[in-house]
């Protein structure tokens, strides 16, 4: 067979092939994770059951069992709905969710990176944000009030959000001069990780993933107690299941993006120091697969995250929702922006790091925080007591 | 050019937070709401009605089917009219006054702590919903221990009490009791200082002191607009008027003052209930009952009594023939229904989403709506 062949199609494929099936295995046990989770937050159980009269313990057996449950459920199609739209609504979300998964580098490059592409971060971002178009498709083709509502919401929710999202990558950028995720990983392991000189961007983007992905507190196109299930409130069987695992997909990738962007990826170094690139590859293959574990590992506890904060926050009003995005996340982003341009300028103009000086105000910020969650505080105000004379 | 499209949207029968058949006509411009038209009936089942075709004392079932998540305080309020209207009130033994308090008074907390899983599950805070249905659960239990339902209880006769209470049921009360009040810090934590739920809450559905007293609202709905009125402290009945508690009152009279006041009444109730338990142990054991005739028939008249339910004042209205063993006329006053008129004027210009805290926070049972 051809080299180039070889190189440039047979082994991405491979590849991306093994990504995408690790990654849907890690879908579909999210399910079985995140009710778990839940329970225990709960003090309830979660499901637990299934599987256990073949040996199967914790109720693992529900992995497989809630898509068997997906296929044979019957696939009711509301006979005023817009037919076309309504089958491409479930489909749609799936696309971008399923290919930016061969753009993200899981390892030490070249085995564990797909696709090496110098704009990878651009192409992801552009991608993923062609999502909603399903969501809205979806929502308005159910010919139903609560699923446009929903569409509606996430269409607004979409664009207010993507904005903060793209601004808090720009400081990234800035620092590391690439849009290359492998390189952006490598300048973090031979620096610092990007949280601590970015950490007002890192939190913009962990704000902002929330809000792309629907999740609590910004579930609000499916919010449950307002519209129904919102925009899938007319799906049922599988179309329903591609919306989730679109949605599960997406939670993956923007964590991965999250570990790659702001916690170093597959390495786990500082100043160089540490597990590098450099180390891992001379390892050989072990060190690729440490380096993969290491990157799953890390986007796993994200993923753990969006659970906890179901389990921890109401649901934002609409209303809210969009002022948080426009009047607290843009400007907040636009002004990293200017600050890390401007001491990354003046690093270069008096000849010391910059991100050295954003790091420790990182720091700062993030002791003062700790502080102030920790400090004891008033105790909550009840009402008014009237006491009887 | 830009003209306004009003969507009409059916909020209900059938939807996950408008607790139980409850339906309303929203006219929303985009999310805000331009009017909202309860429309209820749905859970009609005449029981006013059917009080006067039975026996008084086989009336107290059908209470237990109104309010149903707080039945105790149905079978108190019918109980205690009928009394009223034969003039046995105060021929109600100690033992079973006080065993009618704490009933209602679990029933208060359960009732309360119903409210608030619902009402957060319905702001998006899922786990307040697992957390109260725990010690809600504990309740149950107890009711269950006494008189062996959970839900519909049907725990009180007229002149007195059914059964004497099962031997351990003080210590279990007890032990409930001691752990409650860290219960109630717990969905605290979850929820009060939340910024989330605060911006949810505060300023949303303002109800004005006298808005609230013109539109008969009562219950927490009005003590949450600052007016300080509660049956069981200006019209005392059983035994309230020895024990000792604080009515919790708001300042602004939005859906988070309501809320305030409910979790501070369910440590008001508290404490009641910490009161009573060695109040009845003092009493004598057995003695639950007024010796009255087995077949019930109150002389000529009428009488309308009410009492403090969970949810607000809760009356009866009962003509008797003097004649006959079941009622001429029952009418039954209940507090959800006249809570539930404020809706359109507290949802109107607000977004669709605070109609679901709305619904929440009035603290409707539909059963008890429609009867």
């Amino acid at each position: 067979m051809p080299e180039p062949l070889m190189r440039y199609l047979i082994w991405p494929l491979v590849k991306f092939l093994v990504a995408f099936v690790i990654v849907q295995v890690i879908v579909a046990a999210m399910n079985w994770i995140e009710r778990r989770l839940l329970g225990l937050m709960q003090a309830r159980l979660g499901p637990n059951r299934v599987g256990k009269e073949f040996g199967i313990p914790w109720g693992l057996a529900q992995i497989i069992a809630d898509p068997i449950k997906f296929i044979l459920k019957e696939d009711i199609v509301p006979s005023s709905s817009e037919k076309v739209a309504y089958f491409l609504g479930p489909m749609l979300p799936l696309i971008p969710a399923f290919l930016v998964f061969c753009l993200i580098p899981y390892g030490p490059p070249p085995t564990f990176v797909v696709t090496h592409v110098n704009v990878g971060l651009l192409l992801i971002l552009a991608l993923t944000s062609t999502g909603v178009y399903g969501i809205i498709l979806g929502g308005w083709a159910s010919n139903n009030k609560y699923s446009l509502m929903g569409g509606l919401r996430s269409a607004a929710q979409m664009v207010s959000y993507e904005v903060p999202f793209g601004l808090s990558i720009v400081g990234v950028l800035m620092l590391c001069g690439s849009f290359d995720l492998v390189h952006i990983i490598n300048y973090q392991a031979s620096h610092i990780w990007n949280l601590f000189p970015q950490l007002i961007a890192a939190f913009i983007f962990l704000v902002a993933m929330n809000a792309e992905n629907n999740r609590t507190p910004f579930d609000l196109p499916e919010a449950e107690s307002e519209l129904v299930a919102g925009y899938h409130t007319e799906y049922s069987a599988m179309k329903f299941a591609f919306f989730m695992l679109a949605e599960y997909s997406s939670m993956i990738v923007n964590c991965c993006l999250m570990v790659s962007l702001f916690f170093g990826g597959w390495t786990l170094a500082i100043n160089g120091y540490g597990l590098t690139t450099g180390v891992l590859r001379g390892m050989g293959i072990a060190g690729g697969i440490l380096g993969a574990l290491i990157f799953i590992t890390k986007v796993m506890l994200f993923m753990l995250m969006y659970i906890w904060f179901r389990a921890t926050f109401p649901r934002f009003r609409f209303d809210q929702l969009m002022d948080l995005g426009w009047k607290w996340m843009i400007p907040l982003a636009l002004a990293n922006i200017a600050v890390t341009g401007i001491v990354v300028l003046l690093g270069q103009q008096f000849n010391f790091q910059g991100e050295v000086v954003l790091s420790i105000a990182g720091a700062a910020i993030i002791a003062f925080t700790l502080f102030l969650l920790l400090r004891p505080r008033a105790k909550v105000i009840h009402a008014r007591r009237v006491s009887e004379a | 050019m830009f003209d306004v499209h009003e969507m009409e949207v059916n909020f209900g029968p059938q939807h996950p937070s408008t607790h139980g058949v409850l339906r309303v006509i929203l006219k929303i411009d985009g999310e805000r709401i331009i009017d909202a038209k309860p429309i209820i009936g749905y859970l009609h089942r005449g029981t006013e009605k059917l009080f006067e075709n039975m026996s008084y004392p086989m009336c107290i079932p059908h209470t237990d089917r109104m309010d149903y998540v707080a039945s105790a305080t149905n079978n108190l309020g019918f109980v205690e009219t009928v009394e009223k209207l034969m003039g046995i009130t105060k021929q109600i033994p100690r033992r079973a006054q006080l065993m009618r308090v704490m009933l209602s008074e679990l029933q208060r907390i359960s009732s309360h702590l119903l409210w608030l899983a619902t009402h957060a599950i319905d702001i998006g805070a899922m786990t307040p919903f697992f957390y109260c249905f725990r010690e809600r659960e504990q309740i149950l239990d107890l009711f269950e221990e006494y008189c062996g339902a959970r839900l519909t209880l049907n725990c009180m006769r007229i002149g007195g009490m059914p059964d004497d209470l099962p031997p351990d049921w003080l210590d279990d009360v007890e032990k409930f009791v001691d752990k409650f009040e860290d219960a109630v810090d717990e969905y605290e934590s979850l929820l009060t200082n939340n910024r989330i739920w605060k911006k949810r809450t505060v300023g949303i559905g303002v109800i004005s002191p006298e808005d609230a007293i013109d539109w008969g609202i009562t219950g927490p709905p009005l003590r949450g607009s600052g007016v300080e009125w509660d049956l069981r402290r200006a019209q005392p009945y059983e035994c309230y008027s020895e024990l000792k508690f604080d009515i919790p009152i708001g300042k602004n009279g939005d859906t988070y003052d309501r809320y305030l006041c409910r979790m501070e009444e369910m440590r008001q109730s508290n404490w009641i209930l910490k009161q009573c338990i060695p109040l009845v142990k003092a009493t004598p054991v057995g003695d639950i009952k007024a010796k009255i005739s087995k077949v019930v028939r109150p002389p000529e008249g009428e009488v309308y009594h009410s009492i403090e339910s969970p949810k607000g004042e809760l009356g009866y209205y009962i003509i008797s023939d003097g004649k006959s063993q079941n009622a001429y006329r029952c009418h039954v006053r209940p507090p959800s229904f006249v809570n539930l008129q404020a809706l359109p004027a507290m949802a109107k210009g607000h977004l669709v989403s605070d109609l679901v805290a709305l619904i929440g926070t009035i603290d409707i049972v539909l059963g008890e709506v429609d009867r």
